[in-house]
């Protein structure tokens, strides 16, 4: 395998942990999957959404940023909406893949226990409403609402960026400002049959605001608190109460190891909303990182990181993939056998087709690179830091 | 080598042909009950007046189809399983069911539930419909919440029962986060939850069932409902601390 790339200002570490979230999510997103204990959203608050949230915005204005200096707001903001476009694209096409795998469980099922369950197939009964609310991001079937999330955010995101070049801290106090507002105020984009969006927008973007403010200088303006040694002492203690607390969801109902005045502060941990405490547990799990894994780490250029980083440099296909391998893994558990090294093998062959499509991409990309008549080095937004 | 490898097949042979020959048991471990709950009017109605009216209000999944399907679900089990281990109590156990209803559909319709049934313990069933239909999970708390309160003001008891455990569908319908609100809410009010997903999914793993079979196998719905009524008549008397009206006849 090829070494990865070093060229100056680009993070291998997002790259790395990019890839290591899209992996998770893949693991996260196959039910009854054995494998999915390792992932972090069974020892804390938040999981893996937040990290790719997190490098998308940082990476979308490391590269965007750059562009609307040099270039413009129009040339800039044409770019990102043309990223949109991909992502929302590659929405559709899993839409697609979810509807014939729902039709084939429609027409190959009939146990009568599940006569409820089988009201999921209603969506097949009137398409004319269901592939049109589709279209519209308001109809989203399950484990399909991170790509709607990231749309709307990079069509947003063209003005944000605008404001995050000039007046960073007003544009990072905006984003706080409407993250608390949606709070108070329970705003929310409506949602197809009923309902709003699993992921708010209006909530997660603090998460993706606060990635890009990062890229434009407040990492570095951070840095010396989070050399100060109460900065760590706060991140672990925190951390140690989410575990705890985590491993509570998994005692019997009898035993209760946390006080009800305790439970009652802090539940629900809503997701829809991102909760406090699963931004708080982000950051702190972000400051021990970037503590402990420096930009120069050595480790990043082994191979043994290769494959993760390799996959985060290629997100939204492998993202997508990670979708569609899911569906497809949860079939073969359905169709095959459940047995538990069926578990294992599935989620270690969907892991390696990833990093063999990352692989695949980059190839592509390095043939395409080289080929004689091309444009020398477009400022192509999967240059330093991946993609956005 | 070969003959280690026979004598591990031999040995399964016998473990599968023993399997078959006594089909396992439907039992739920005790750690999967919600059992440190009291259901006080249920046992005030059982003590004072050796009687017990329950209502089960449910959707698509508290029923079966068919003619006789209503006599094979789970209610009318739970009344036979009831009623055989509390010999000395009437008990009775209405059923209403409307297929399609979300959680806060049902909340408004609970007031004529208490008027027409006068109810000493309700089993709400719900979040299967919920879970499909993606309804908030705030909404969803607050009508469960309302609810549950509703009933409680109207005299009853009550025991929440979350989804089904549908492993084919899981990647279609995400049960996960309204199981964990019935949960939270049931921990809150200080109610008993029959943690349905749970159990089958217990069963599934213990080989009990399959719930991977596909065709319209009438058996394994009846199977799953009687040992669903079973389960249910034994939180009932647990949290309704009505061990001393058991027959001793029907005690395991």
């Amino acid at each position: 395998m090829l070494a990865p790339a070093v060229t100056t200002g680009r993070d291998l570490r997002l790259d790395l942990f990019r890839g290591i979230a899209l992996w998770l999510i893949y693991l996260d997103h196959i039910p009854s999957n054995v494998v999915s204990w390792i992932t972090i959203r069974n020892y804390g608050f938040s999981d893996a959404t937040e990290i790719f949230i997190f490098i998308s915005g940082y990476t979308a204005a490391f590269v965007y940023g750059r562009a609307m200096r040099e270039r413009g707001f129009v040339v800039s903001g044409a770019r990102i909406l043309r990223r949109a476009w991909q992502i929302y694209v590659a929405h559709i096409f899993l839409f697609a893949i979810y509807m014939a795998e729902i039709s084939y469980v429609a027409t190959s099922f009939e146990n009568p226990l599940y006569a409820e369950e089988m009201n999921i197939l209603d969506f097949l009964k009137q398409p004319d409403m269901t592939i049109v609310q589709a279209l519209l991001l308001k109809f989203k079937p399950a484990n399909m609402d991170v790509l709607p999330l990231y749309i709307i955010l990079l069509l947003l995101f063209p003005p944000v960026l605008w404001l995050l070049l000039r007046w960073p801290m007003l544009a990072l106090g905006s984003s706080l400002a409407l993250y608390v507002l949606t709070w108070q105020f329970g705003w929310n984009l409506p949602a197809y049959p009923e309902g709003s969006w699993y992921f708010n927008p209006f909530a997660w973007q603090l998460l993706f605001v606060f990635g890009a403010w990062c890229a434009l200088g407040g990492a570095k303006r951070l840095a010396p608190a989070l050399q100060w040694p109460a900065t760590m002492v706060i991140a672990i203690l925190y951390l140690g109460f989410a575990f705890v607390i985590a491993m509570s969801w998994y005692l019997p109902e009898q035993i209760s190891i946390v006080p009800h005045w305790l439970e009652d502060l802090i539940y629900p941990i809503d997701k829809t909303n991102l909760d406090v405490l699963r931004f708080a547990h982000f950051l702190a799990l972000a400051a021990l990182t970037v503590r402990f894994v420096p930009r120069t780490w050595p480790m990043l250029g082994s191979w043994i990181l290769y494959p993760a980083i390799l996959c985060g440099q290629h997100s939204l296909e492998v993202f997508c993939l990670g979708v569609f391998l899911s569906f497809a893994g949860h079939f073969a558990l359905v169709e095959i056998s459940g047995a538990f090294w069926v578990q294992v093998a599935i989620s270690l062959s969907g892991i390696a087709a990833m990093i063999a499509t990352a692989a695949l991409l980059t190839w592509y990309k390095n043939l395409e690179g080289r080929s004689p008549g091309q444009r020398s080095k477009s400022p192509d937004a999967d240059l330093a830091g991946g993609e956005a | 080598m070969k003959a280690f490898i026979a004598l591990v097949l031999a040995v399964s042979a016998l473990a599968g042909r023993a399997l078959a020959v006594d089909p396992p048991s439907c039992a739920v471990p005790d750690s999967l009950f919600f059992v440190d709950s009291n259901l006080n009017r249920v046992a005030t109605a059982v003590g004072k007046q050796r009687r017990l009216a329950i209502a089960v209000f449910g959707t698509g999944s508290s029923t079966l189809a068919g003619a006789d399907g209503p006599s094979l679900a789970y209610p009318a089990r739970l009344e036979v399983a009831l009623n055989q281990r509390l010999s000395n109590v009437m008990i009775r156990v209405a059923t209403r069911t409307k297929v399609g209803q979300t959680a806060d559909g049902m909340r408004r319709n609970m007031k004529d539930l208490l008027t027409d049934e006068k109810p000493d313990l309700v089993i709400w069933q719900t979040g299967t419909v919920d879970a499909i239909r993606r309804a908030e999970l705030d909404e969803f708390r607050a009508a469960l919440e309302a609810g549950v309160d509703t009933l409680h003001t109207g005299g009853a008891d009550v025991m929440l029962m979350n989804m089904q455990y549908s492993p084919r569908t899981e990647s279609m319908i995400s049960v996960g986060p309204y199981a964990d609100e019935m949960r939270a809410v049931a921990q809150q009010r200080d109610i008993p939850l029959f943690d349905r997903f749970a159990i089958m999914r217990y069963w599934s793993d213990e080989g009990a069932f399959d719930f991977y079979a596909t065709g319209k196998d009438n058996g394994l719905a009846q199977r799953v409902h009687d040992c669903l009524g079973r389960a249910i008549g034994k939180l009932v008397i647990e949290d309704g601390h009505l061990q001393t009206f058991v027959n001793k006849a029907s005690q395991q």
